[in-house]
């Protein structure tokens, strides 16, 4: 009946047990508080059926921002772990459960936080940008929403029941296969990325469709904003890149669940095979994520600059170079696995070839801002950390990219400050910038600038401190992964002084927390226009928080920078049309995507436990459900003229 | 901010960063305290792979902090041109200039990834000392097949003298890794890698997996041994006097899944070696892993 289930998976150590019971008493909090407060109905009415994009935008970073404070605690466990074990069997965690958290550290901050929060920013801001109404297909973003966010349901489930890979964030074989870890954790982390990467598969396929389909008449492609330039990129990327990670999982899925031996020791199972395959994917997956944040900050240094993006063809060319080499650079992950001095000659030198794009974009901007009026907001603080950073992390990773420096550097915590440093300064600070520049579009108030600095320099501080110490020990031959480290070799202070550093980091994130609450009670204070910071793109041409269907009147697009243009035109005494509303055809909400992630959770789970019957239920309920939508073709309503008047009107009084 | 704030602040975090550093000297940064040939030729691609990027990363900075200061907006004499957007001299020195450090440092890592390619034999006077290592379920296992002597979680040689280890594993992928002697090296399953080091100096140096391989893995350190060549002659001699036998079921006891201390065996039988990298050809692996 329940497969492999037994009442063991339930029975862990003392700080399992706390995880455990985290997460059930979160859970239950956030029911209890729902029921207290009967918003039941409206949570499900207006925001989890909902197909409006602004809506899934904002539930896909609320989704990053709780697996964050999961990804988070686990790091704080990792860190603190490694500043008290000196000696084995020393820390408080036993060395499998190290394992489990630093494989799950890894999988919820790449997969469950950064990839979450990118479509996040990409709902918000695409259709804005590009002066439509809703993405391509609303139906399938709310699904792919809740496909991402079933997968994250599965991973914190491990918590609870059994447990998790305990394998490194990749799953290597042959440590991922039956032979050396027999239990569910790899299953779990097998179908909790299977299903959330199908969702990202989805999304991707979407907002390509979107950005080549949707945009306003008179937006030729060079006159899309850059950050369109690099969500279309970002996006093909996707497209080409995650059919390998499922093929690849389920490669390694038919050796665990039919006996096959793609990648197992034995029988012409080969794991270098899995190796390349997976960063086949994970390469192109780094610039999935940095692509868009690149372009957060073309958007973002123009408006406070005040002035114009210097140099946007060769923007756009250098984001189409990127895109195109980062599927040319896989093996620079393993140079040290033994290929000839051609391939990895050949890999180091394609790697180095990124870097050029890279500099012209960062050269880009310092232009852009050379000979402007620099405000300095959050936004701008954010990206001076992350020029900074980012490029400090570029250094290390052009070393790490010519193969002889490598086999000195592989594996150890050098490598490990260094994508840290690009994932946290080229990725995780520009969300954060863009976080604050896009909230007052989004909500109609800006966020508390005062905490937002605090904020600002709590991170850089936590950052320095937590990843410094690491490349130092990188260099004192410290690798990573380990539960202890011996007295002898001097490593421990270092591994202090990185604990402190986390420790700030997660002062940083409190303050953050704090500068939403703030703003939040103080939103009456706060409260901004349509176009609050000057901006020169179409987002800020329409209301904030936007209406249902985003533009009134699809506008017409000159240039680059047509909202810029639009205020130029009216400065020069262009009396804008009275505008003629039409009726908008809008999509309705619908419970299908919720039942489909639904299904899809249960078949994950059942196949973790092999729970045969559960899984066919499971498969069954998402064809089914799949059918029924299809053919239900009262999907859409109609907003009149009428209404949609009114509607301007009531924000011409406010 | 207050200036005399920021003196302090810079201050502390000079003493800070000095005391950490005093605290460290007693300690060895490995990958710069090369003892052996190879380390010290990627000590030194290392170093001056750094020294190129700073030629451009240097500017960027100065530039970087320079602009944003200069037009900052409370500089109202500063130049203002907010609609100058593009100067197709100036864009081209952008892809220029990195473009040229890059043609350099490909140049470097042609040439470098050729010299340094694991597999090639050094180029140093003396017959190379073969060591078969395997990577086991938590410690390693290194083979004299020329004495007909192993070690377990210690490998000895003979300083300044040319050492080939081949490598595997009968257990999931590890990285062989001695930093101050060289870089490292997968161990894996049903297939041979290769490393050629050498030492230049007698002395202890610290050997490890960089690859994580389950629950033992901390564990997997070893001491390699430089010795001079009396001193390793002497430790041969001795191992080989302890008596101790490496027989196949020896070799299954010792290769169950568990951490060890360091060990030495005499007599290892020449087919041991070739027999752990072939055994995952034939079904009866399967058997055998579930012992």
């Amino acid at each position: 009946m329940f497969g492999l289930l037994t009442v063991n998976a339930f029975i862990h150590g003392p700080i399992e047990t706390f995880g455990q019971l985290m997460v059930v008493f979160g859970a239950l909090a956030v029911v209890g508080s729902i029921t207290y407060f009967k918003r039941w109905r409206w949570l499900f009415t207006e925001w989890l059926t909902s197909l409006d994009h602004k809506k899934i935008g904002i539930m896909y970073i609320i989704l990053s921002i709780l697996m964050l404070a999961r990804g988070f605690s686990d790091a704080l466990l990792l860190r603190g772990q490694q500043a008290i074990a000196v000696g084995p069997g020393t820390g408080y965690l036993a060395p499998d459960h190290f394992a489990q958290i630093f494989t799950a550290h890894g999988v919820i901050m790449i997969l469950f936080v950064a990839m979450p929060f990118m479509f996040g920013i990409l709902n918000l801001l695409v259709p804005l940008q590009i002066g439509a109404r809703d993405v391509a297909y609303p139906f399938l973003n709310n699904m792919s929403f809740w496909l991402t966010a079933a997968g994250g349901m599965l991973i914190n489930l491990s918590l609870v029941i059994g447990q998790f890979a305990a394998t490194g964030w990749l799953a290597y074989p042959p440590l991922s296969e039956l032979q050396y870890s027999p239990g569910v954790g790899v299953d779990y982390y097998i179908w909790a990325i299977q299903i959330a990467g199908i969702g990202t598969l989805l999304s991707g396929i979407n907002f390509l469709v979107t950005i080549i389909k949707m945009r306003a008449p008179g937006m030729t492609l060079m006159r899309m904003p850059i950050f369109i330039w690099t969500a279309l990129n970002s996006m093909a990327l996707v497209v080409f890149a995650f059919p390998i990670l499922t093929a690849t999982l389920a490669m390694l899925s038919l050796d665990r669940y039919m006996g096959m031996h793609f990648f197992t020791t034995n029988l012409g199972g080969n794991a270098m095979l899995y190796v390349n395959l997976i960063w086949a994917w994970g390469h192109p997956e780094v610039y999935i994520l940095a692509l868009p944040a690149f372009g957060i900050f073309s958007e973002i240094v123009p408006v406070f600059a005040q002035k114009r993006l210097f140099g946007y063809t060769s923007m756009v060319v250098a984001t189409i170079a990127i895109a195109f080499f980062s599927f040319m650079v896989w093996v620079h992950h393993f140079f040290t696995m033994g290929a000839g001095a051609d391939v990895n000659a050949f890999f180091g030198i394609m790697t180095m070839v990124i870097a050029i794009p890279t500099g012209v974009k960062i050269f880009n901007w310092l232009f852009t801002m050379f000979r402007g009026r620099i405000i300095f907001t959050t936004p701008m603080l954010w990206f001076m950390g992350f020029l900074v950073t980012f490029t400090i992390g570029g250094m290390a990773g052009v070393l790490m990219a010519i193969p002889g420096a490598d086999f000195e550097l592989h594996n150890s915590l050098f490598l490990v400050a260094h994508f840290h440093t690009m994932i946290i300064g080229g990725v995780l600070f520009n969300f954060f910038a863009a976080l604050t520049y896009w909230f007052p579009k989004v909500f109609g108030f800006t966020l508390n600038e005062r905490l937002g600095k605090w904020a600002f320099w709590l991170w850089i501080i936590g950052y320095s401190l937590a990843f410094i110490p690491l490349y130092v020990l990188g260099i004192m031959g410290a690798t990573r992964r380990l539960d202890y480290v011996d007295a002898s070799s001097g490593w421990h202070i270092l591994f202090v002084v990185a604990a402190v550093g986390a420790c700030v980091v997660a002062a940083a994130l409190l303050c953050q927390a704090l500068q939403l609450i703030v703003s939040i009670k103080q939103r009456n204070h706060h409260c901004v226009g349509n176009d609050p910071w000057n901006g020169r793109t179409l987002e800020w041409a329409t209301h904030s928080p936007p209406p249902v269907y985003n533009f009134a009147v699809i506008p017409y697009v000159h240039g680059r920078d047509a909202f810029w243009m639009q205020k130029e035109a009216v400065a020069k005494g262009h009396v804008p049309t009275e505008p003629k509303y039409e009726d908008i055809e809008m999509p309705k909400n619908t419970y299908a995507g919720l039942f489909i992630a639904g299904f899809a959770f249960a078949f994950g789970f059942a196949f973790v436990w092999h729970i045969w019957w559960l899984a066919i239920v499971g498969l069954v309920g998402v064809v089914l459900t799949i059918i029924i939508r299809s053919f239900n073709e009262n999907t859409e309503y109609t907003i009149t003229a009428a209404e949609v008047a009114a509607t301007e009107r009531s924000y011409k009084t406010v | 901010m207050n200036r005399n704030y920021i003196a302090v602040a810079f201050l502390l975090i000079t003493i800070l960063i000095a005391g950490l550093f005093a605290l460290l000297q007693n300690y060895t940064f490995q990958v710069f305290d090369p003892k052996g040939l190879v380390a010290t030729e990627e000590r030194g691609l290392i170093i001056h792979a750094v020294l190129l990027m700073l030629i451009i990363v240097i500017p960027v900075f100065i530039l970087a902090f320079t602009i944003a200061w200069r037009y900052r907006e409370g500089n109202t004499k500063a130049v203002y041109t907010p609609d100058w957007e593009n100067s197709p001299m100036e864009e081209l020195v952008w892809w220029a200039v990195p473009l040229e450090i890059i043609l350099v440092l490909g140049a470097l890592t042609w040439s470098s990834t050729h010299q340094l390619d694991p597999y090639k034999p050094l180029n140093i006077p003396g017959t190379p000392l073969v060591v078969e290592v395997v990577a086991l379920d938590w410690k390693w296992l290194f083979i004299y097949p020329s004495l007909g002597i192993a070690s377990v979680n210690q490998v000895d040689f003979p300083v300044n003298q040319p050492v080939t280890f081949e490598i595997t594993a009968d257990a999931p992928m590890n990285s062989f890794w001695i930093p101050q002697l060289g870089g490292q090296i997968y161990a894996m399953t049903g297939m041979v890698t290769e490393l050629h080091l050498a030492a230049n100096e007698t002395g202890t140096y610290q050997g490890s997996s960089a690859n994580y391989s389950g629950v033992g893995f901390a564990d997997m350190q070893f001491n390699a041994n430089a010795l001079s060549e009396t001193d390793f002659n002497a430790w041969v001699a001795q191992v080989k006097q302890s008596g101790q036998t490496l027989s196949t079921s020896t070799y299954m006891q010792l290769a169950h899944p568990a951490t060890s201390s360091p060990q030495v065996y005499a007599n290892v039988p020449d087919t041991l070696y070739n027999s752990i990298v072939n055994k995952f050809m034939r079904q009866e692996s399967v058997d055998d892993m579930d012992h």
